[in-house]
């Protein structure tokens, strides 16, 4: 009796997640029609964002926050790959104890921090500092995309490290046993062994960094414009929305929803990708 | 016995794990004679792993280790050089070159089977590519594996059989012709077939270089080897021709021992 229940118990929670998902997509590409409708593609390229005076029409592009969007991303992820990959390898192989379980433990607690805390530092403490050495006015893509890498870093170490732990001691000694110098074995055995973690940790990253809201409205500035420089202020796609939901109708919704179901798309296809590589490594 | 030539000597030698306060190994003395098969047999525990992995210094790769006394590596021209003085990362991919080592589990790297065989040539600077094909060739022919694997070279060496895996690393071992083999029990994870296809390997390749093997199968080294040394309680407790030690072994103990009453 218990055991039936619990049985469709769990069936129907496992069968939720599927629906919720099916459901989302669908309410977004509902909602995104009107505008799919007015706009097209051309929605991907057009740079003005304008409602009319009566709020009832005007012309939304989607260019800008997407150009945003994807150009924080690319500045977080340039910079966080090396520096995680650094301190993966670094507790893996080179730490010592004494060195590495403190060091393990702040990589943790970092990456536990809630965004909001990361955003505020940022404007704070972390945007003058990049003013003073970059130019600008603070915030700006190069701030916001800095902040994301901090934020990404300890996640992205935390996985990579887990996933380098992974290589069997006897391969690595018998690396050594040829002649291996230590960067010759990390090289030639424990990066090539941990690859799908490592790319699998990259990726999820770059799904976080994508979708990142709060930390990004703080300091990405926020404003409809292409960024002329790296330091220059522009928005992205979470950021527009969650600026502009609370007073936008109609057909700026519908574009609103559309930005939305490209976002939606876009980390779905990183994370099944994701998926994809983990899923390969436990194959084999 | 005399007419042998040494190839390594161990001297004295006392090996204490770090952090430990009893040693591992008491003053150990054993030679290993050239183009000969050596063996250590012993009850778990005994101290033959810790023995053979100080013979390529492989235990420098965790710190704080201890060694006491000399381990005498023999050149070609008669001049030894003693191990244990080795510092730099330098010297011990040097010994490393010259001491192999093949391990309990076969080890293949995530590579293809050429790049497997080809990798300790390319790491000691050998960078043509007809040079490392001959190289290659040669090392897989040389551990019996070159019919199974010569239209496969550039797959994945994943995808060998365990007895094949294990060749391939005494391939990737011999390839840097080194002047010794240190064997960890290395058919210890093979099923009886691929087992004996490793021991007549062996067997072979001591007409080329002299070979130290770590056993817990009595019948291996009884099988296999020209001497015997059987270690007690991290202690050798005798040293002999492999006949001498089956057969009429000077100690009680070595008796118990390879007849089965304790171990």
């Amino acid at each position: 009796m218990s055991g039936k229940l619990f049985r469709n118990f769990s069936f129907l929670s496992a069968t939720l997640s599927f629906f919720l998902l099916v459901g989302i997509f669908a309410i977004l590409f509902t909602y995104a029609q009107e505008a799919m409708q007015e706009f097209g593609f051309d929605f991907l390229l057009s740079e003005t964002w304008e409602a009319d005076e009566d709020d009832e029409g005007g012309i939304f592009g989607g260019y800008i926050p997407i150009i945003g969007t994807l150009l924080s991303t690319l500045i977080a992820m340039t910079l966080a790959v090396p520096l995680a990959m650094g301190i993966a390898i670094f507790l893996t192989e080179i730490a010592s104890d004494t060195i590495g379980k403190p060091v393990s433990i702040a990589i943790e607690l970092l990456a536990a921090i809630p965004s909001i805390i990361y955003g505020m530092w940022g404007l704070f403490y972390f945007a003058p500092i990049v003013q003073s050495v970059f130019g600008g006015n603070g915030v700006g893509l190069l701030t916001a995309g800095m902040v994301l890498a901090i934020m990404v870093i300890p996640f992205m170490a935390a996985i990579s490290r887990d996933a380098m732990n992974t290589t069997p001691l006897v391969l690595k000694e018998s690396a050594y046993a040829m002649g291996a110098t230590k960067f010759e074995v990390i090289k030639d055995v424990i990066m090539p062994y941990s690859k799908g973690g490592i790319i699998g940790s990259i990726i999820l990253s770059l799904g976080r960094a994508l979708g990142e809201t709060m930390a990004v409205a703080f300091l990405i500035g926020s404003v409809m414009s292409i960024p002329g420089s790296i330091t220059d202020p522009t928005t992205s796609i979470p950021v527009l929305l969650a600026n502009n939901f609370a007073e936008a109708q109609d057909l700026e919704m519908s574009s609103m929803y559309f930005l939305a179901l490209i976002l939606f798309v876009v980390s779905f296809i990183i994370i099944s990708v994701a998926k994809f590589y983990f899923l390969g490594r436990k194959v084999k | 016995m005399a007419k042998d030539k040494l190839v390594m000597e161990i001297k004295d030698f006392s090996f204490t794990y770090s952090g430990a306060e009893e040693p591992s190994l008491r003053k150990i003395n054993l030679p290993v004679l050239k183009n000969k098969i050596t063996a250590m047999i012993g009850p778990s525990g005994c101290g033959k792993s810790t023995l053979l992995r100080a013979m390529n210094r492989i235990h420098d790769l965790y710190p704080g280790n201890k060694y006491e006394g000399k381990i005498n590596l023999y050149k070609e021209d008669g001049t030894k050089e003693n191990i244990l003085d080795l510092k730099k990362e330098n010297d011990f991919i040097k010994l490393r070159q010259q001491v192999g080592m093949i391990f309990q589990k076969p080890t293949p790297f995530p590579m293809s089977i050429f790049d497997n065989v080809a990798y300790g040539l390319r790491l000691s600077g050998t960078k043509n590519k007809s040079e490392l094909e001959g190289h290659v060739e040669k090392a897989l022919k040389d551990a019996a594996i070159w019919k199974e694997t010569k239209d496969r070279l550039k797959e994945s060496a994943l995808g060998l059989s365990g007895g094949q895996q294990q060749r391939l690393c005494i391939a990737r071992a011999v390839a840097l012709k080194p002047r010794v083999i240190l064997f960890d029990e290395p058919t210890s994870a093979l099923d009886p077939l691929s087992t004996g296809a490793i021991e007549e390997l062996i067997t072979e390749l001591k007409k080329e270089l002299s070979i130290m093997i770590v056993t817990h199968n009595m019948q291996q080294a009884s099988r296999l080897s020209d001497y015997t040394a059987f270690m007690y309680l991290g202690d050798l407790a005798e040293y002999n021709t492999t006949e001498k030690i089956f057969l009429n072994p000077e100690k009680k103990l070595t008796e118990d021992y390879i007849t089965g009453r304790f171990g």
